[in-house]
């Protein structure tokens, strides 16, 4: 709402990107604050990075050097696609070890999932564009109806020019490069901006494209609002951004005065339905994996909260305290397969979700802090009201409220009645409610029976719907996002109809007319020359 | 205009309320909205060709071709593809995830807004709806208030053929378009100019809403040297149809100007004037076969290109304008200067500059100078030629040997990129349009994979790395080596 009435007055032409980050800055880009897990070497880094004034002058001197690179035509060449995808394998495989340690300082994030979740899907994503490009880039033949005969045509897919892919922290080596495989793929010159939440990878990436990638076309900017609004007054021929809906929007606007079209991976309350009667410890064991096994809560894809009948509550509720503990140990802070919270400033947030009246009283599991680790256990809420904090904004992180309903089917109207998620999660064994839970609710992804699975399989679109974002890749799905689908005409020069041009004839009228009833077929005949 | 805001806000809320039913999901609802989309036509005819007379002067054959026949194919070829289209796609889902079952499903955005154009009310409006429709949703149609007959006659027509309940038609200027523009909608489809795209699409910001924007732009024809007269004759003929033909020039992929070989535009010239002649006679302002110019702001504009000294010496035919009935001849430039507002801004008019090349093939860099364009036309037998242009341009479509007939070719997208807009639309395209594509994946709960859960190992980290590249050899030799792989539930 306050952002509505914040926007209502801006024109077009005067928005200043400048003012409105600052003014709703991506979570706590403005009192970023050092963890103690940074080294020393890190903070020097990004304050000699801060000191190299990167303003709206820079920004566009780099973006006429890529547009100069793009305009060579390199680019768009099959060998350098596969050369530069090549050499992210090669950064990916080489510097394992480096990444899973700015992992580990960014959010000491276990070497486990850093190699599960980022290493080992960027290297698919690399692997199956490597093995697909060819085959993505032939242009695709399509039939010509009969009202442009004689004709062939088909669709060239052509790079878009110079993008742009602003990252998040989560995931920040994954969702830096997974989108920067698209853009290459598709033939791009790319300007990465890596989340500067997540310092170590976002230096370790800008130096790691650099030795490895052609500097030539593709850059790494780092930095904080302000260089983001400088590379947001630029004109792009893409914006790929994945984050918050606060900050997605300025982008929105600031692609609006280029008109460049944008790709929006966002998030929201991801809900998970719980039916009763199914195998309760395995769909709980694939819940925790979703929400605390995916950097503690702290994914776009995480479930935000569950749903579940009277009767399942305290079951689930049991189930999940007994497999927790299994996973976790009996001191979930001193586990290291839990990811920290990324800041101070989250770790307020998600504490004064806690602090909340209304669910004080209401955590049936865990709740401990420790706020020098930045860690938050796993933490159970029981029957939190709807109006409550931690049921009005997306959580990110290890918190997950359970609702309860008396019949699994009002779940839809709850579930309906927010923002659309960006996924969805079923688990039941019904066949007609999964089959109305696949229908009825719209979400980017649905999965039944598991949880955040669906981000794995690069032949499902990925990306948001309404409140979740705009647009969608992974996959062929990523060339596309990055891709002009120009459609292409080839006539000859037969074929040509007299009916087609002027003068209007009655005599011409009275043919069309006469050939509607022929059906549709015979008035295009008529307008293209078999008449 | 407090009265107006409240009504607009009470019909988005109504909208919405309906779209909730799910009434509009269903393929009969669907079907029964595009046949009545066809019996609207069929039925309004007549209609429809007064109001395109009244607001254009367009002639009503013109009508039928660009907009009626439109329309008709349009409505039925979604009426004959929608069931299919909405079946959910398959997808293969890797062995790894077994048993597992993936499907992409087409769902309605929700309430839809659609800004039509002047230059074909009837067409512009209808053939985005139309696609609005197939996909499910609920709509509210802005017509252009420029071509205020068209405009009423969809506010007094569409009701009474489609689901009122589910389709509005509102009426009105710039206040309208502010107020529309302040409602959260699940689409916006756009037909117009980058100017207002720029302000539609920062609106649309507000609410995250995606847009498609169909601009236009200065699409050049590129006119090769064709040796067999007959095809040079054929190739020119084109281009003045895809001139003049289309609304007088204020088409959004009309032919903006003409690029050929200096050598050339003599003979070019002359066989122009003729096949104007032939089509439109000797005074062309009598012979009702072409449009006029839409509104007194629009004449004044184009007169206004015509006013700057070096262009109006490089009138080599036509020029001539009447102001009483906002007509403007077929005229032709031979080379205006390059930074002449003619050449620099999108014509959307009568007016068409003839630029001369020492070699056709510097029309690429001559292109590329420019923004990119929503069309290239292109009239060349040379098929190194013809891979250039479409390797080295950036335009929405590329058409060999003719004009405007891909506008009429379902299985090709059609919309910009660059300055011509983003988003496409036609056929199954404007399906796809306004719906979301959901990922659906579909599990089991009886078999489990360990690994997955902490706490993490070595044995865990080695099969993940081997399932992800998809090695289930490897994955077997790795479970039976230590034999903690898979445990079964049930």
């Amino acid at each position: 709402m306050k952002i509505q009435t914040n926007h209502k007055n801006l024109e077009a032409r005067d928005l200043s990107i400048r003012y409105l980050l600052l003014r709703f800055p991506p979570r706590v880009v403005l009192f970023t604050k050092r963890t103690r897990a940074m080294s020393s070497e890190d903070t020097e880094k990004t304050t000699t990075s801060k000191k190299s004034a990167f303003d709206a002058e820079t920004a566009s001197l780099l973006v006429k050097e890529l547009r100069g690179a793009f305009g060579s035509g390199k680019t768009r060449s099959y060998q350098w696609r596969v050369s530069q995808l090549n050499a992210l394998m090669k950064l990916v495989v080489d510097r394992e070890q480096e990444i899973v340690d700015a992992l580990r300082n960014d959010l000491a994030k276990p070497p486990l999932e850093t190699v599960a979740y980022e290493i080992a899907m960027l290297k698919n994503s690399c692997k199956v564009a490597l093995k697909e490009l060819k085959h993505w880039m032939i242009p695709e033949k399509v039939k010509t109806s009969i009202a442009t005969f004689p004709s062939s045509a088909e669709i060239v897919s052509e790079p878009l020019g110079v993008v742009l892919v602003i990252s998040a922290w989560n995931y920040p080596f994954l969702l830096s490069l997974d989108p920067v495989i698209g853009a290459i793929a598709a033939g791009n010159a790319v300007v990465l901006k890596p989340s500067e939440i997540s310092p170590a990878t976002s230096s370790l990436l800008a130096k790691l494209l650099g030795d490895y990638l052609d500097i030539s076309c593709i850059r790494v900017v780092e930095g904080g609002v302000d260089e983001t609004s400088a590379l947001l007054q630029q004109k792009w021929d893409k914006i790929f951004y994945t984050g918050n809906g606060r900050v997605a929007r300025v982008v929105m606007a600031a692609a609006a005065k280029h008109l460049t079209p944008v790709l929006l991976e966002l998030g929201g309350k991801s809900p998970v339905v719980v039916d009763s009667n199914i195998n309760l410890k395995v769909a709980t064991r694939r819940l925790i994996a979703g929400k605390w096994g995916c950097n503690n809560g702290q994914a776009c894809i995480s479930p935000d909260y569950v749903i579940t009948t009277k009767d399942c509550a305290p079951k689930l509720v049991d189930a999940l305290k007994t497999e927790l503990e299994k996973f976790y140990g009996k001191n979930p802070l001193e586990s290291k397969d839990l990811s920290r919270i990324v800041n101070s400033n989250h770790f307020n947030r998600l504490t004064k979700l806690l602090d909340d009246d209304k669910v004080s009283g209401k955590i049936v599991y865990g709740g401990e802090k420790d706020e020098s680790l930045l860690k938050i256990s796993p933490t159970v809420l029981l029957d939190v009201p709807r109006d409550s904090l931690i049921m009005s904004e997306e959580i990110f992180g290890p918190l997950l409220p359970i609702l309860t309903v008396d019949k699994v089917e009002e779940s839809f109207d709850v579930i309906n009645s927010g923002p659309k998620p960006l996924a969805a999660y079923i688990f039941t064994s019904n066949k007609k409610l999964k089959e109305q839970f696949v229908t009825n609710i719209s979400a980017g992804g649905v999965v039944v029976n598991d949880t955040s699975l669906h981000l794995a399989v690069h032949s499902l679109p990925f990306g948001g719907v309404g409140e979740s974002g705009v647009g969608a890749y992974h996959g062929k799905f990523s060339f596309d996002a990055f891709s002009h689908k120009k459609a292409v005409l080839y006539r000859s020069f037969f074929g040509d109809a007299a009916i087609r041009y002027p003068p209007y004839t009655n005599t011409k009228m009275r043919l069309l007319k006469a050939l509607i009833g022929g059906g549709i077929l015979g008035i295009i005949r008529a307008l293209f020359g078999w008449s | 205009m407090d009265a107006a805001g409240w009504d607009v806000e009470e019909t988005v809320r109504e909208l919405r309320q309906y779209f909730k039913t799910g009434e509009t999901k269903s393929v009969t609802w669907r079907k029964n909205q595009l046949t009545a989309v066809l019996d609207l036509v069929h039925e309004k005819e007549d209609a429809i060709f007064k109001a395109l007379h009244q607001d254009l002067g367009k002639h009503h054959v013109e009508a039928y071709r660009d907009e009626v026949g439109g329309v008709v194919k349009s409505a039925t070829k979604s009426l004959s593809c929608v069931e299919k289209w909405m079946t959910p796609k398959k997808t293969d889902i890797p062995l790894l995830f077994f048993p597992a079952k993936g499907e992409v499903l087409s769902e309605p955005l929700g309430v839809v807004l659609i800004f039509s154009s002047w230059n074909f009310p009837i067409m512009l409006t209808l053939d985005p709806l139309i696609g609005a429709i197939s996909a499910g949703n609920v709509v509210v149609i802005k017509p252009s208030e420029q071509a205020p007959a068209c405009s009423s006659f969809l506010a007094n027509t569409i009701p009474q053929y489609l689901d009122s309940k589910a389709i509005k038609v509102i009426e009105g200027g710039t206040d309208i378009c502010e107020l529309l523009l302040r409602q959260k909608w699940d689409k916006i489809f756009f037909t117009g100019s980058p100017r207002v795209a720029s302000v539609v699409m920062s609106a649309a910001a507000r609410n995250l809403t995606p847009v498609t924007l169909e601009l236009g732009g200065k699409c050049p024809a590129i006119l090769d040297s064709l040796p067999n007269p007959s095809e040079f004759k054929f190739a020119v003929k084109r281009i003045v149809g895809g001139k003049w033909g289309p609304c007088s020039g204020q088409a959004c992929i009309g032919v903006d100007y003409l690029l050929v070989e200096e050598k050339l535009s003599s003979s070019l010239i002359e066989l122009l004037r003729k096949i104007i002649r032939i089509f439109y006679g000797q005074n062309p302002v009598e012979s009702k076969v072409i449009s006029r110019i839409i509104n007194k702001h629009h004449f004044e504009r184009l007169c206004n290109l015509l006013k700057d000294p070096l262009v109006e010496a490089s009138i080599v035919h036509g020029g001539s304008v009447d102001e009483e009935n906002l007509f403007i001849e077929p005229t032709i430039l031979l080379d205006p200067p390059l930074d002449s507002l003619v050449m620099t801004e999108e014509i959307f008019g009568p007016l068409l500059p003839i630029i001369t090349l020492n070699k056709i093939q510097e029309s690429i860099g001559f292109i590329n100078a420019r923004p990119k364009p929503l069309a290239i036309y292109a009239f060349t037998k040379d098929e190194t030629f013809k891979r250039k242009i479409l390797s080295e341009t950036s335009s929405g479509s590329v058409i060999f040997n003719d004009t405007l007939v891909q506008f009429l070719c379902d299985t090709l997208p059609f919309g910009g990129v660059g300055q011509s807009g983003f988003g496409r639309y036609h056929g199954k395209y404007s399906f796809d349009t306004f719906s979301h594509e959901k990922a659906v994946m579909h599990r089991k709960l009886f078999l489990e994979i360990e690994p997955r859960y902490p706490p993490w190992d070595k044995f865990k980290l080695e099969f993940i790395k081997l399932a992800y590249k998809l090695n289930y050899v490897g994955l077997l030799l790795h479970i039976l080596g230590s034999k903690l792989g898979l445990k079964r539930y049930n």
